[in-house]
């Protein structure tokens, strides 16, 4: 570097450094400008991931049901759900139903996995609170209803099932044995006390059963047995869940699975036109930072119209005078860059925060992208007013006032 | 001595304002001239046209043997750059930067700066503690000295210079004029714009300006007793 870029390189730092007050407007101007582009960067590249989370507040995309007659068995399940990779999939909830009788009334009673229900039913609201011990049940509004049961009541769930050779009888207390007079056969009604720890309420058919943990379930019944469906929450697109179906329904896992095509395929174009949305706002915002940095250029250059001539009257060519002004602009196009790019990922953040509930992913990739667009955006807004302020013509501009 | 300048017959023409209005002028080389006249009579009109910064409507400019009054702007802006050292009246340093880079900023257009070079041109005028300090830290006369270093700092063949003790008391108003007496020493030729009688007097030659008309061209027959006294 020889002593004339030196010297370059300390007459634009002086000039923004010592002129900081001016270029603080400059400067804000940009760094608005970038901080709305590099949040919306980064919400454009989130929206794919945070709508597909949001879509899943919708419940499960996919469903698998028992191939043929039976059950779902647990390892099925297990080798059915590697088929999602574990980013993708979000949660399963496994369902074994059963009748009962509670307060002598018929009842489907519906054994699942507390910790996971939430992942595929997220719009479960619960009045009380989600069972968490064994023992404990969630009662659907409409049961609650029809049978007054309130939260923290205590109640009896009954299981009338046939006692064949093959029952493990050895739990069963003799009183709830009895034999039907006419076939000769021999019954048991299964009695499981539960506690009420919440009241479900979905406004759906949700709210017609009562739930317990899979353990309460099979202890109702005494029997161990597979999964009448299981609910599955992936965050994937489409065209990805489709093929994943389709690999599961064509390998030998004991289990079939489908999509729950509503909401998938809204999914997918809601989320097009949401990014899309997002993109020409952002077009938007870069056309206006242009015009406000633009406009604070304008007046930062106006205002220099006397050095623009003293530089040329000291012997300046048009060419260096406008490499020294447009370092200057792209040097704050930078620096605004870097801050806007720091700023956006919270401006982000809190747009993700508010919007979607959920935090944003931080993309390393669009920090360098958000620079680039910023200094290409200051160096446009710059040469306008710098074009046309080089042409002063010194004689003018020295001329005492 | 052999002309360094020739103005040939130069009008300035603004609508039907005649701001120089058919000007013969020569200068000498290392000849030292005052240029009077009361306001608004073309002087500072004058400085522009033979420091290249503007063009005359007629008539021509012949600097070292060469007519430059044709020539392309920036053919202009290159020769003024090589030839000549501008002091104005408003100083005009750069705000932002400090005095020895207003100096160096001299050089940067011409060749190549040279900070040491700077320095040393700022110890000519006095100013060597103050070259760090911004304009703004400056007084008026410091700065009108910042303003010469930065006009000699290319060893121009001719300073031009446009009220340059306008803005000054008279104390420094002598400093600049001492500067004056050393580069005219040097062989350095000086024009210089002045209202004030005494900065005139200095000068071996005073021209008189009224209307765009040249009124009087005089040798000054004090100057060289004068110089004498304040050496
Ligand atoms: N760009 C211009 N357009 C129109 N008229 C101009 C222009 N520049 C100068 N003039 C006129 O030309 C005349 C000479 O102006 P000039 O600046 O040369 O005067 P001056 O002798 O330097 O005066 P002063 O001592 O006040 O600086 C003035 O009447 C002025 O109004
Ligand atoms: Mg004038």
């Amino acid at each position: 570097m020889n002593k004339k870029h030196r010297m370059f390189i300390r007459m634009v730092m002086a000039s923004l450094v010592r002129r900081r007050s001016r270029m603080i407007v400059a400067l804000l101007a940009v760094v608005v400008g970038a901080t709305i582009l590099s949040g919306l960067e980064m919400i454009y590249y989130d929206v794919p991931r945070q709508m597909s989370a949001q879509f899943r507040s919708y419940g499960a995309n996919v469903i698998f049901t028992p191939s043929g007659e039976g059950y779902i068995r647990p390892e099925d399940l297990e080798k059915g759900a590697a088929q999602f990779s574990s980013e993708e999939l979000e949660g399963y909830t496994p369902y074994r139903y059963e009748n009962t009788k509670i307060h002598n009334m018929p009842v489907t009673l519906a054994g699942i996995d507390f910790d996971s229900v939430l992942k595929t039913s997220p719009y479960w609201h619960i009045s009380g609170s989600m069972p968490s011990l064994d023992g404990e049940t969630l009662v659907g509004a409409k049961v609650a209803e029809s049978l007054g049961i309130k939260e923290g009541d205590d109640i009896t769930a009954v299981n009338t099932f046939e006692v064949t050779s093959e029952t493990d009888t050895s739990d069963i207390p003799s009183y709830e044995l009895y034999t039907d007079p006419e076939s000769g056969e021999t019954y048991c009604d299964h009695e499981l006390d539960l506690h009420v720890s919440g009241i479900l309420e979905t406004g759906g058919s949700e709210e017609e059963y009562i739930y317990v943990s899979l353990k309460d379930a099979a202890a109702l019944t005494i029997s161990e047995r597979g999964y009448d469906i299981v609910e599955l929450s992936v965050a994937a697109m489409q065209d990805e869940l489709s093929e994943t179906v389709e690999k599961i329904n064509g390998s030998s896992v004991g289990l079939s699975a489908k999509l729950v095509k509503r909401v998938t395929a809204s999914e997918s174009t809601v989320l097009t036109k949401l990014q899309s949305l997002v993109f020409i706002v952002t077009s938007v915002v870069l056309v206006l930072t242009m015009i406000c940095v633009a406009t604070t250029m304008t007046a930062v250059i106006t205002e220099r119209r006397k050095e623009i001539g003293l530089r040329k009257a000291l012997g300046a060519l048009n060419s260096s005078i406008i490499a020294e002004f447009m370092s200057e602009g792209l040097v704050l196009g930078g620096f605004g860059g870097v801050i806007g790019s720091v700023f956006g990922y919270y401006f982000a953040q809190f747009v993700s925060m508010n919007v979607f509930s959920s935090s944003i992913t931080f993309r390393p990739l669009l920090i360098p992208i958000t620079i680039a667009a910023s200094v290409l955006v200051t160096g446009l807004a710059c040469l306008i007013p710098i074009r046309s302020a080089v042409d002063v013509d010194p004689a003018l501009v020295l001329k005492g006032e | 001595m052999s002309k360094l300048l020739e103005l040939k017959n130069i009008s300035k023409v603004y609508g039907d304002l005649h701001a120089l209005d058919n000007v013969c002028l020569s200068v000498d080389k290392g000849e030292w001239i005052a240029i009077m006249g009361p306001s608004g009579s073309g002087k500072s009109t004058m400085m522009n046209i033979i420091g290249c910064m503007d063009k005359p409507s007629t008539g021509q400019v012949i600097f070292d043997g060469k007519d430059i009054s044709k020539e392309s702007r920036r053919k202009l802006t290159e020769f003024h750059r090589d030839k000549i050292g501008l002091v104005f009246q408003q100083f005009h340093l750069i705000n932002y930067l400090n005095a020895v880079e207003n100096v160096m900023v001299a050089q940067y257009y011409h060749s190549m700066p040279d900070e040491k070079e700077a320095l040393e041109a700022l110890e000519r005028v006095g100013l060597k503690d103050r070259a760090k300090h911004l304009p703004s830290q400056l007084s008026g006369g410091e700065q009108q000295r910042v303003c010469i270093a930065r006009a000699l700092i290319n060893s121009p063949e001719l300073i031009l210079a446009d009220e340059p003790t306008g803005n000054l008391d008279e104390a420094n108003e002598n400093i600049v004029l001492d500067i004056f007496r050393q580069l005219h020493k040097e062989g350095t030729s000086l024009v210089v714009v002045t209202h004030d009688p005494e900065v005139g007097e200095v000068a071996q030659r005073i021209v008189r300006l009224e209307h765009g008309k040249i009124v009087s061209d005089k040798k000054n027959e004090q100057f060289s007793e004068q110089q004498e006294v304040s050496l």
